[in-house]
């Protein structure tokens, strides 16, 4: 086989803002360990602004990069890839910026939280362009284990420590049901390429006249394998417990960036590579859907610490963004692209309120959010947008994220999980209200008030014009969509 | 029985009864010897199959490498080694019940299941395919895992520190021995 430098090259290009953002990552861990032999060390806020400026050269490297793909096939650069790694990239971006005062409070190791921070980036933006198992599935791990590792920062904190340990066993648990399905596969059809899946079981199909239940069995594991890293109920049970001990920022990350990156493996993996045996898995997707939904919205009621009822508002937000998965189409892949988009804005826009309470008040207890209009009106008004965005309240872009999802569901006949989203949105209203309510009200309570670090202001900003534009502006966030959709059916 | 299927369900056997002493047994030095004895069992399962450089990597890897950094790892940890450990908690009887049905779903499905099964022999030079593709095709993935393995690393160390400077550090406790363990040390000290 004769070295062909043209191909090596189209096979680099494709790739190259990943291992640039990979040595990014290296130059910053690399850049902590040499300053603190010098003295005071490097402060947070420099570490973060070089961490900014290599996320930001990223994602314009990213928009420039020509569609094409490499090595053999199984890394792709197309609109869906773009699309999501600057939605990764956002989200690292809005993690960046507020993680500055978590983070310099935790004195030790701040330069290699940021290099770890971009690590699971790298993972995550090769997660959305993996067209090979294999590949994936190791881009998966990259990212969840430095998410461990994160996780379990603050090492001191019993509840972080906790959440990194539980993290750890649920996390291999979950690679290990979702290997076992890939393996299944394998022995099916007899490749890890998706294209490959997807004509060996179109033969399996015609061998026999139906699927043979090793595939149902495959598909089951994989769709397990999936609702772990998606925090879908029933496989859950690790989120609320991650996300109250893990550090904010990270919290936030985990729930927007890592979500965000395994819907579009989600897109990939199941609307090409097991597109023809839908008919073994939508049902069960929208029964996920439905408990995602239920299961979510009922517990966050009974909340009482403001990130464990974000949590399970998460777990039945990513049951929303299933809803499209019943369509499996173009437009049920729009809807779910969308929604991801609006809900990067959304959650991170609370995460981001929620960070900046805490920096001020140490708590993150609902009830100490009493008449915080008072005494601070800009946290009050932006965390209001975001929380009626989850909810789903027009003009905000999750009015017509929800609007979307449910549209593509009822046009292929799934009008029960319509209901059920419905009904579910319901009492989450009544949830988000009900912060929303202990936020301005009493008005008797003028305490000390308190502001907002400017770089928290931005981030807010980022991500309130973010939500407003989504929901007034759609147009051309649904041509983004739409594009990225069209390349998972290019025949339609 | 041909030798093969003898052979077969000898390793079977071999790796199935190592790895139930691997969860139940009560001291972790037994656990750590029998998970090797599990390994090199699939070790022969890969020959069986003509996999040889599998065979090779999982004796290197896994066997060799491994195994004795687990090992490693228990003898430096003060008082790991003849501490008794509890592997089930009061939800074993549900947990049985639950991957029990899930043993028997899966071995249900694969039993009714055709698999293409060739019956070529392996190639000469399966080893110089494999290599070649994991430089071309698959150079991507394996390159990959290195970054996941210097992630990894950076990760433990930053876990596993001790740290010293600041508030947000923990003090070294000395773990409490157990109950029966106080009164035997007691006693032969007496």
């Amino acid at each position: 086989m004769p070295f062909d430098i043209v191909q090596f090259y189209a096979d680099w290009q494709t790739i190259l803002p990943e291992c640039f953002l990979l040595v990014w990552a290296c130059i910053v861990t690399m850049a902590a360990v040499f300053s603190r032999n010098s003295g005071e060390g490097t402060s947070t806020g420099t570490y973060a602004i070089w961490t900014l400026i290599g996320v930001l050269v990223t994602a314009v490297w990213v928009a420039l990069t020509p569609d094409g793909t490499a090595f053999g096939g199984t890394f792709v650069f197309d609109r869906l890839a773009v699309l999501f790694k600057e939605i990764v990239l956002g989200g690292v971006l809005l993690t960046v910026i507020s993680s500055i005062g978590p983070v310099d409070r935790m004195k030790l190791h701040r330069g290699e939280f940021f290099g770890l921070l971009l690590f699971s980036a790298v993972g995550m933006m090769l997660m959305v362009s993996a067209t090979e198992l294999l590949l994936l599935y190791i881009a998966i791990e990259l990212s969840t284990v430095t998410l461990f590792v994160l996780a379990a920062y603050r090492k001191a904190n019993r509840k972080s420590a906790e959440a990194g340990l539980k993290y750890v066993i649920l996390g291999g648990i979950s690679s290990a049901v979702l290997l076992y399905g890939v393996a299944l596969l394998y022995g099916m059809t007899g490749s890890t390429e998706l294209a490959g899946i997807r004509n060996g079981i179109g033969d399996l199909f015609m061998a026999s006249g139906s699927f043979p239940p090793g595939l149902t069995m495959a598909l089951l594991l994989l769709l397990a394998g999936f609702g772990f890293k998606l925090a879908l109920a029933p496989f859950h049970m690790w989120a609320p417990d991650v996300y109250e001990g893990a550090p904010t920022p990270i919290t936030a990350y985990l729930s927007v960036a890592s979500k965000a990156a395994a819907v579009a493996a989600f897109l990939r993996v199941f609307f090409v590579g097991l597109e023809s045996s839908q008919t073994l898995w939508v049902q069960a997707v929208a029964v996920l859907a439905a408990l995602a939904m239920i299961v979510g919205n009922v517990t966050a009621i009974v909340q009482s610490n403001i990130k464990r009822m974000l949590a399970y508002s998460s777990v039945a937000q990513i049951g929303y963004i299933l809803v499209g998965a019943v369509a499996v189409n173009t437009w049920g892949a729009t809807s779910m692209t969308y929604y991801a988009m609006a809900y990067l804005f959304a959650n991170m826009g609370a995460f981001i309120c929620v960070i900046a309470f805490s920096n001020r008040m140490g708590s993150d207890e609902i009830d100490d959010y009493a008449a915080l209009s008072r005494r601070s009106p800009t946290i009050a008004v932006f965390f209001s947008i975001f929380l009626l965005s989850l909810a789903g309240i027009p003009p905000t872009a999750g009015f017509l994220a929800k609007y979307y999802v449910f549209l593509a569901a009822i046009n292929n006949g799934y009008l029960w999980l319509v209901i059920v989203g419905l009904l579910t949105s319901v009492i989450a209203l009544y949830y988000y209200a009900t912060v929303i309510r202990k936020m301005f009200f009493p008005l008797d309570q003028p305490e000390g008030g308190f502001p907002v670090s400017l770089p928290l202001t931005i981030a807010l900003s980022i991500s309130c014009l973010g939500v407003l534009l989504l929901g007034v502006f759609p147009g051309p966030f649904v041509d983004l969509a739409q594009a990225a959709a069209a390349m998972l059916m290019p025949g339609m | 029985m041909d030798t093969f299927s003898l052979a077969f369900f000898v390793l079977a056997f071999l790796i199935v009864a190592s790895a139930i002493f691997v969860v139940s047994s009560k001291n972790i030095f037994h656990s750590a010897i029998f998970l090797i004895l599990a390994l090199s069992g699939v070790a022969g399962l890969f020959v069986m199959l003509h996999a040889y450089f599998l065979a090779a990597a999982q004796v290197l890897i896994y066997v060799g490498a491994i195994s004795v950094l687990m090992i490693f790892a228990v003898m430096l940890t003060s008082r790991i080694a003849d501490k008794e450990i509890r592997h089930t908690n009061e939800q074993v009887g549900i947990g049985l019940l639950i991957s029990g049905g899930l043993l028997a779903v899966i071995l249900y499905s694969l039993y009714n299941t055709p698999f293409t099964i060739s019956d070529q022999p392996i190639a000469e030079g399966a080893g110089m395919t494999l290599g070649r593709l994991l430089l071309t095709k698959f150079v991507l993935p394996f390159e990959v895992v290195s970054v996941l393995l210097l992630a990894a690393l950076i990760g433990a160390i930053i876990i596993a520190r001790r740290d010293t400077k600041t508030g947000d550090s923990v003090p070294p406790r000395p773990i409490p021995l157990p109950k029966s363990l106080q009164q035997a040390k007691g006693e032969s000290e007496s």
